[in-house]
C-alpha cells in the first residue's frame, strides 16, 4: 500500500499533505502559523522550545507540532484552550529572564518573541521579585555579537553551525537557568556563512555588527532581489531605510540558496548607495563633456551608431541585467561584433550541509546570462579589439581602461577617469534601482526588483538601450523591464519564459542550454 | 536483606542474598554460588524463548517507569539488519535511591550475567553499562569483575563495556544516557524515534535498569511461573523489589520484599520505625521524582505499581524517603526543586526556567517574604511544567511541589503569614 497522501484536519480545515509532513508545515498549508522558536525548516528538528504545543484528538498529551508527523484522520486544534494555556506558559517562562529591552534592541519589530507574546502571551509578568539572569555581551565573530540576556536558547545557531555549516563552534554551555550559548574558547564565529545565525536567531540575541543600530525594523522598506556577490544567484531581500540599502538578508529559495546567504553577499551592498553618481547624460562638446537631456544624448548615440561601420565591441559589467546585455548586443547586430564581460575570481566557500550551495569563485551574478547571449570572459581580447574598433560600447563600470580610435559610448552609474574619453556618457541605474533578471550558474533566470529610485536623470540600462534599438530598427519601445524581457524571450534559450513564469523563484532556461555542467 | 542490618523474616531475599558476602564479588566465589549457570543456559536457548520467559514472568522495569521488560525486548527489530545494542542504566542518580549501588558493590557478576542474558535475548553484540560518575567503589568492583569474567570468556560473542558518567542527574534518563555514551552533551532526545528503532549511535537499542537485569537469571533458573507467583497484591506487579529507605528512619538501608508489600510494615517492622518518640509525617515512596504521601496515605499504601498509583504517587525507583514530625516540608520541597533546577539540562523552556523560578518562590516563602498568591502561582507553574517537555525532569520538579502544597498547605501558609520563623536557604 503506497498511499502518497495523508488527510487530516487542522483547526477545522481539511488538508491533504504527503506522508511524513510535520504538523507545523501542514498547518502552514491551511494558513495557520503555529507559534514556534526552535523549529526552522532549514535546520534539524530540536523540539526544545516547546512553544508549538497543539492539541491532537485522542492523544493524552499535547504534541509539539514541529516533531509530530501527520497521520491519516488526525484532528489537530492549535487553538484548543489547553494548547493556548501551555503556550502562554512557555511565553511566560521565556520572558522571566528576558530583559525586555525592546526599545534598544535591533530585533524589535521583527522579533518572534514580541510577535507571539503580543499574539497570545500574558499581559503582565508574575516574576516580579527577582533579578534577571545577566551575562555580558560577547563578541562572537567579525560580524556577530551575542547578547546572552536576550537569548531564549532555541539552539538554532548551534544547529546551524553544527549541521549546516559543519563547523561546530557553538554549543549550549552550563545547565538549567544558567545556560547560555557558548563558543569554543579558541574559535571565532568567522565561518564564511556564519552571518546566517543572526537571521536565524528569533530574538535580538545574535546581532549583526554591520546593521547594529542602523534602523528600526519598521522603518525598513523591502525589495526582493538577487545577490550580486557571485554566480550562485542567492535570492535576497534588500532592506532600505530612506532609500539607502542598510541590510541584505536571504530570501528563501529551496532551489538555490534554501534559507541562507554567505557573509560576502551579505556585506556586498554599500556600492548600491554610492553618492558620486552621474545624474545627467553627458555629450562631448568642444572637447568637454557637458550635461544634456536624454533626447539629445540618445540622438547623439544614434548618429554615432549609424555613422560607424565594421568592428564594434561591447564591454559589459557582469552586474548588467540580461535584458540590457541582450539589447546592447542587438543594438550592434549589423557590426562585426565582439562582446566580453569582466569576471572577478575569488575563493570558493561552500556551505557544507547544503548541496550545490557555495560562495562561487566566479564573482559575477550574470556571467551565465552574458555567456548565453554571446559575451565571452576574455576581456583582454575585447580591450585589444576595442583599440581598432569603429564603435565601443561600455555597459556598466568596467575596471579596465578602454581606449579606442573609434567612438566610445559609456553607460554607467559613475564616471571613472578612464571613461572620460567617451563621446557620450549615459547615466544608468544600479541593481537596486531597476527591475531586471540575472541568470545564475545553473541557468536559472531570476528576477530582481527595484528597491529605490535612481538618482537624477539616471535610467535603467534596458530603457536606454531599448530607446536606441527601437529608433535604430523602427521597432516597438520597451516601456518596462518586462517588455524588454519579452523581446529577449523571443529567442532561445530564453523562449517560453516571462516575468509571470519567473515569479519570485525564477525558472531555468530551456534545456539548461549553454550552462556549464 | 537490609544490609548492613540482619535480614528480616518478612523479606524475600533473592537479589540481595549475597549482600555483605565479600566472596561473592569474585568470579570464583560467584561460580561457587551457581553464578553464570543461567547465562550458559540462556546462550543455548533461542533468543525469543528467553524473551517469552521474561514476558510471562511479568517482570517490569525497576528504574521507575515499570514498563514490562519482556515486551520492551520484543520491540527490537525482528529481522536484524543493523547492529543491536544493550544499554544498562547504572546511573542511579535519583535522590533517595541506592539499590543499584549495592547490587554492583556486592554482586557485580549478577549484573554482568543479567546483562549478557539480556544482550543475547535482544541479539546485541555490545552492551554498555553506564555507571554513575560518583560510584567510584562500585565502578572499581565492576571493572574487576568484568576483567575476571572476560578472562574466563563467559560472554561468548557479547562484549560488555563499562562507561563512567560525569555526574549529571539527567544522564539517568534513557535517551540522555545514550547521548552521553555517544560522547555528546547528555541531553534527552525527542521520542519517537524510540530506542528500539534508533537508540545509541542511531542503532536499535534496549535500555534496562540494573535491578531489572539482575532479576533475569533468577527467572530463568526458577521459571516464569515461580516469579509470577511472587505477588502480594496486584497480579500485574510480580517479583521482588529492593527498597532503599532513608531519611528519618531507625534503620536506613535496602530491603527486598515481594511486590504488594505494605509500606507501613516496611517502615515500622523491617526498617525499625521512626526515631524514638517521633511520628511519621510524610513519605516519598519511589525516589524524589514521585509525589509525596502524608501519614495516612503512607500507612495504607501497598508497594506495587498499581498500589502507589492508587494513592496518587508512583513506585518509581523504590527510593523511600521518610520524613518525621520534625521535618519542615516547605524546606524539604525547596531542597528537592533546587536539585532539579540545578540538574535541568536547559533544553526545554518550561524546565529550564520553571525549575529555577519554582525554587526562587519557595526560597522567598521560606524567607518570610511569601504571598498567599504564591501558592496558586506555584501550582500553575507546576501545571505548565507537567507533561509538556521532552523528558520528565520538569514533571519531577512539579510533583513534590504539587503534592506538598496539597498535603501540607498549612506549613506554607504559616511561613507566608509570619507564624513560622523565616529560614534563609543557604
Amino acid at each position: 500500500m503506497a498511499d502518497s497522501v495523508v488527510n487530516l484536519t487542522i483547526d477545522g480545515v481539511p488538508v491533504t499533505v504527503p506522508p511524513g509532513t510535520l504538523l507545523i508545515e501542514a498547518a502552514k498549508q491551511v494558513g495557520v502559523l503555529v507559534p514556534h522558536y526552535c523549529y526552522h525548516p532549514g535546520l534539524p528538528v530540536a523540539g526544545v522550545c516547546r512553544m508549538c504545543l497543539v492539541h491532537v484528538e485522542k492523544q493524552p498529551k499535547l504534541a509539539i507540532a514541529c516533531a509530530t508527523q501527520v497521520a491519516e484522520g488526525m484532528v489537530v486544534t492549535t487553538t484548543a484552550p489547553e494548547a493556548k494555556a501551555a503556550r502562554q506558559g512557555v511565553l511566560e517562562f521565556l520572558l522571566i529572564n528576558h530583559p525586555l529591552d525592546c526599545p534598544i534592541c535591533d530585533q524589535a519589530g521583527e522579533c518572534e518573541l514580541q510577535d507571539f507574546v503580543f499574539q497570545e502571551g500574558r499581559a503582565a509578568t508574575r516574576y516580579t521579585e527577582y533579578s534577571k539572569r545577566f551575562n555580558p555581551v560577547e563578541d562572537f565573530g567579525p560580524d556577530v555579537l551575542y547578547v546572552p540576556n536576550r537569548c531564549i536558547l532555541c539552539t538554532r545557531c548551534v544547529r546551524f553551525m553544527e549541521d549546516v555549516a559543519k563547523e561546530p563552534v557553538l554549543n549550549v554551555s552550563e545547565r538549567g537557568d544558567r545556560a547560555f550559548i557558548g563558543i569554543h574558547p579558541e574559535a571565532r564565529l568567522d565561518h564564511p556563512w556564519a552571518g546566517n545565525v543572526v537571521d536565524l536567531c528569533p530574538v535580538g540575541s545574535l546581532l549583526s555588527k554591520d546593521f547594529l543600530h542602523k534602523a528600526r525594523a519598521w522603518e525598513l522598506d523591502k525589495a526582493a532581489s538577487v545577490c550580486t556577490g557571485c554566480s550562485q544567484g542567492c535570492n535576497v531581500t534588500l532592506d532600505l531605510r530612506d532609500n539607502t540599502v542598510v541590510r541584505v538578508r536571504p530570501r528563501p529559495n529551496l532551489e538555490v540558496n534554501r534559507y541562507f546567504i554567505c557573509d560576502h553577499g551579505r556585506a556586498n551592498y554599500r556600492w548600491m548607495n554610492r553618492g558620486d553618481r552621474i545624474e545627467a547624460p553627458l555629450v562631448r562638446e568642444g572637447g568637454e563633456l557637458v550635461a544634456t537631456d536624454w533626447d539629445t544624448a540618445l540622438d547623439r548615440v544614434r548618429g554615432l551608431v549609424r555613422g560607424a561601420n565594421g568592428k564594434a565591441v561591447t564591454i559589459a559589467s557582469p552586474l548588467a541585467s540580461t535584458e540590457a546585455l541582450y539589447l546592447a548586443r542587438r543594438l550592434l547586430s549589423r557590426f562585426d561584433w565582439m562582446g566580453a564581460f569582466q569576471m572577478v575570481q575569488g575563493e570558493e566557500a561552500p556551505l557544507a550541509g547544503v548541496p550545490n550551495l557555495a560562495l562561487r569563485a566566479d564573482r559575477a551574478p550574470n556571467g551565465t546570462g552574458a555567456e548565453l547571449l554571446g559575451y565571452t570572459k576574455d576581456v583582454a581580447a575585447a580591450v585589444a579589439a576595442a583599440a581598432t574598433a569603429a564603435l565601443v560600447f561600455v555597459l556598466g563600470e568596467a575596471d579596465v581602461p578602454v581606449e579606442t580610435k573609434g567612438v566610445l559610448v559609456y553607460a554607467g552609474t559613475t564616471l571613472p577617469d578612464h571613461a572620460r574619453g567617451a563621446a557620450v556618457v549615459l547615466p544608468i541605474a544600479n541593481v537596486a534601482e531597476e527591475d531586471g533578471t540575472y541568470v545564475n550558474r545553473d541557468g536559472r533566470v531570476q528576477r530582481y526588483f527595484q528597491a529605490k529610485p535612481a538618482p537624477g536623470m539616471a535610467r535603467p540600462a534596458w530603457w536606454v538601450l531599448s530607446e536606441l534599438v527601437a529608433e535604430h530598427e523602427g521597432a516597438v519601445r520597451a516601456v518596462s523591464a518586462e517588455d524588454a524581457f519579452d523581446m529577449l524571450a523571443e529567442a532561445e534559450p530564453f523562449s517560453g519564459l516571462s516575468y509571470a513564469k519567473l515569479g519570485l523563484a525564477g525558472a531555468r532556461v530551456r534545456n539548461g542550454a549553454g550552462v556549464p555542467a | 536483606m537490609g544490609y548492613p542490618h540482619k535480614p528480616h523474616s518478612r523479606e524475600t531475599v533473592i537479589l540481595s542474598k549475597y549482600f555483605g558476602d565479600a566472596e561473592a564479588r569474585s568470579f570464583k566465589g560467584w561460580k561457587k554460588r551457581g553464578g553464570y549457570e543461567m547465562l550458559d543456559k540462556a546462550l543455548a536457548m533461542d533468543p525469543n524463548a528467553v524473551i517469552d520467559e521474561v514476558k510471562s514472568s511479568g517482570l517490569r522495569g525497576r528504574g521507575g517507569a515499570g514498563f514490562p521488560t519482556g515486551l520492551k525486548w520484543s520491540f527490537m527489530p525482528k529481522e536484524k539488519k543493523k547492529a543491536h545494542y544493550l544499554c544498562v542504566n547504572a546511573d542511579e542518580s535519583e535522590p533517595g535511591t541506592f539499590k543499584d549501588r549495592e547490587i554492583m558493590r556486592w554482586t557485580p557478576h549478577a549484573l554482568l550475567e543479567g546483562t549478557a542474558i539480556a544482550a543475547h535475548a535482544i541479539r546485541a553484540e555490545i552492551a554498555y553499562i553506564y555507571v554513575r560518575g560518583e560510584f567510584t567503589e562500585p565502578l572499581a568492583i565492576m571493572e574487576q569483575a568484568l576483567a575476571e569474567a572476560n578472562a574466563a570468556k563467559v560472554f561468548g560473542k557479547i562484549k560488555i563495556f563499562l562507561h563512567r558518567g560525569a555526574g549529571a542527574y539527567i544522564c539517568g534518563e534513557e535517551t540522555a544516557l545514550m547521548s552521553s555514551i555517544e560522547g555528546k552533551r547528555g541531553n534527552p532526545r525527542i521520542k519517537p524515534p524510540f530506542p528500539a528503532a534508533a537508540g545509541v549511535f542511531g542503532l536499535p537499542t534496549t535500555i534496562n535498569n540494573v535491578e531489572t537485569l539482575v532479576a533475569v537469571p533468577h527467572i530463568l533458573k526458577h521459571g516464569a511461573e515461580w516469579y509470577k507467583k511472587m505477588s502480594l497484591s496486584n497480579p500485574k506487579s510480580t517479583g521482588t523489589k529492593l527498597f532503599s529507605i532513608c531519611g528519618h528512619i531507625a534503620k536506613p538501608g535496602n530491603y527486598e520484599v515481594t511486590l504488594g508489600f505494605p509500606l507501613k510494615d516496611l517502615l515500622y517492622e523491617l526498617a525499625g520505625g521512626m526515631r524514638q518518640g517521633r511520628t511519621l509525617k510524610a513519605c516519598i515512596p519511589g525516589g524524589s521524582s514521585v509525589p509525596m504521601l502524608n501519614r495516612e496515605e503512607t500507612e495504607s499504601t501497598l508497594l506495587d505499581y498499581e498500589g502507589c498509583v492508587e494513592k496518587g504517587t508512583m513506585l518509581g525507583s523504590g527510593g523511600v524517603i521518610v520524613f518525621d514530625d520534625t521535618a519542615d516540608m516547605v524546606y524539604q520541597t525547596m531542597r528537592l526543586t533546587r536539585f532539579y533546577a540545578h540538574e535541568s539540562c536547559a533544553q526545554c523552556t518550561q524546565c529550564r526556567e520553571g525549575t529555577a523560578w519554582t525554587t526562587k518562590i519557595l526560597e522567598r516563602i521560606l524567607a518570610g517574604q511569601g504571598k498567599m498568591s504564591d501558592l496558586d502561582l506555584l501550582l500553575e507553574l507546576s501545571e505548565n511544567m507537567t507533561g509538556k517537555t521532552i523528558c520528565v525532569l520538569s514533571d519531577s520538579c512539579a510533583a513534590p511541589v504539587v503534592s506538598a502544597i496539597k498535603r501540607f498547605r498549612n506549613e506554607f501558609e504559616d511561613y507566608i503569614a509570619g507564624r513560622r520563623k523565616p529560614v534563609m536557604a543557604a
